[in-house]
């Protein structure tokens, strides 16, 4: 089993008011947790990669908690979340897909039990690329308020055998949300979806 | 608050390895940005110090979030920087008036010293416009491993009437520090400069 080995982190809030409409009483925040990691598959194929998704659960748990902390520190306030890769150019896409199972486990089992599937992205880029990560709610993918993303990248990575792995959390709708559709408070939460 | 800050990002980098060799402790630097309502977009205005009443409010508000981000004491904090962005419809001498008279004395007092110059940068552009923030060691300008700088990017800002405020602070130097010069141990402290 290749060790995780992390080279670099980043931590990015948001604190979101207004956005030129009415200041919020309890402002949006957004949260994202980086990783940049070697990417042990670089310039090379591999057939068998599915094991390195168990070596990634420790960095996704520790991620995921980041982020609850960073946010406040209570997992009830967790309304939205997202997830995303960033392959080197040695790699393949197949590596960033590698993330969906660890990133989605951890968060899942920060938060409690989360029904919705994470929504998610990934990209083979160089260092500096930017990557929009989707963001949904986590009981019910189908509200609409909490349709969102975050942009998210680091300057030096990911370089050629690195991936650069990304959580997203989010504590609410879009701070001027009016477009109608579910509303977090008609969930029914039996499938995930609605 | 004087300023109508619309949105707050926060951004923890902590570097663990670099060209293979495991950096302990990390190094770690904290940037936090404000993005705020130019009150003077689109027009010349002689008197700015409506701006520079906000630049000292922002010192403090940026620094304690910062400082916080890295969960260190303002004394233990080593290098620092300061940065804006000013929207399209604003001028290069409204970050001026910000970041100029008065924003740098709150920032020493959270952080308890800081005898030397706060490096700057300045410019105006579009949203997405990418800062890099200049760092130097507070007490000392001339300490050499900590000569260094941070990105900082927020998608949606600053738009055309905002400007975008930022304070780096970090509790180490570079990750690999080996170009000579003076070290923070040589520090004497009564000039800011060495």
């Amino acid at each position: 089993m290749p060790e995780v080995q992390v080279r670099k982190k980043l931590l990015v809030v948001e604190d979101i008011f207004h956005e030129g409409g009415p200041i919020s009483k309890k402002p949006l925040q957004r949260a994202a947790s980086l990783a940049v990691i070697h990417n042990p598959y670089a310039g090379k194929y591999v057939e068998q990669i599915e094991a390195f998704m168990d070596d990634l659960k420790p960095l996704g748990l520790e991620m995921a908690r980041g982020l609850v902390a960073a946010l406040g520190g209570d997992a009830k306030r967790i309304e939205g979340y997202g997830k995303g890769a960033i392959v080197g150019s040695a790699g393949e896409l197949e590596h960033g897909a590698l993330w969906h199972v660890p990133g989605g486990y951890a968060m899942r089992e920060v938060l409690g039990g989360a029904k919705a599937i994470v929504a998610s992205t990934k990209k083979v880029g160089g260092p500096g690329t930017r990557l929009d990560i989707p963001i949904t709610h986590i009981n019910a993918s189908y509200v609409r308020s909490h349709f969102d993303a975050m942009e998210v990248g680091v300057t030096d990575a990911p370089r050629a055998d690195e991936i650069l792995l990304a959580l997203v959390m989010t504590t609410g709708p879009r701070v001027h949300a009016r477009v109608g559709g579910l509303k977090a408070s008609e969930i029914k939460g039996e499938d995930g979806l609605r | 608050m004087k300023a109508n800050i619309r949105k707050i990002a926060i951004f923890v980098e902590e570097t663990s390895v670099e060209m293979g060799r495991t950096i302990a402790p990390p190094t770690r630097r904290a940037a936090a940005v404000a993005v705020i309502d130019n009150p003077y977009a689109g027009k010349y205005v002689d008197d700015l110090s409506e701006l520079m009443a906000m630049g000292e409010e922002l010192g403090e508000l940026l620094t304690q979030r910062a400082v916080g981000a890295l969960g260190i004491a303002g004394a233990s904090a080593e290098s620092y920087g300061k940065a804006a962005a000013v929207g399209e419809n604003g001028e290069l001498e409204h970050a001026a008036a910000i970041l100029h008279p008065k924003l740098g004395t709150p920032v020493r007092r959270v952080l308890g010293k800081g005898a030397a110059l706060i490096p700057s940068c300045k410019k105006r552009g579009g949203l997405g416009v990418v800062l890099d923030i200049p760092l130097g060691h507070k007490d000392a300008a001339f300490v050499r491993s900590h000569f260094d700088g941070m990105e900082v990017r927020i998608g949606d800002a600053p738009r055309a009437n905002e400007i975008m405020v930022a304070i780096a602070v970090t509790d180490s130097g570079r990750p690999l520090a080996r170009v000579g010069g003076l070290t923070k141990d040589q520090i004497k402290g009564e000039d800011g400069l060495r």
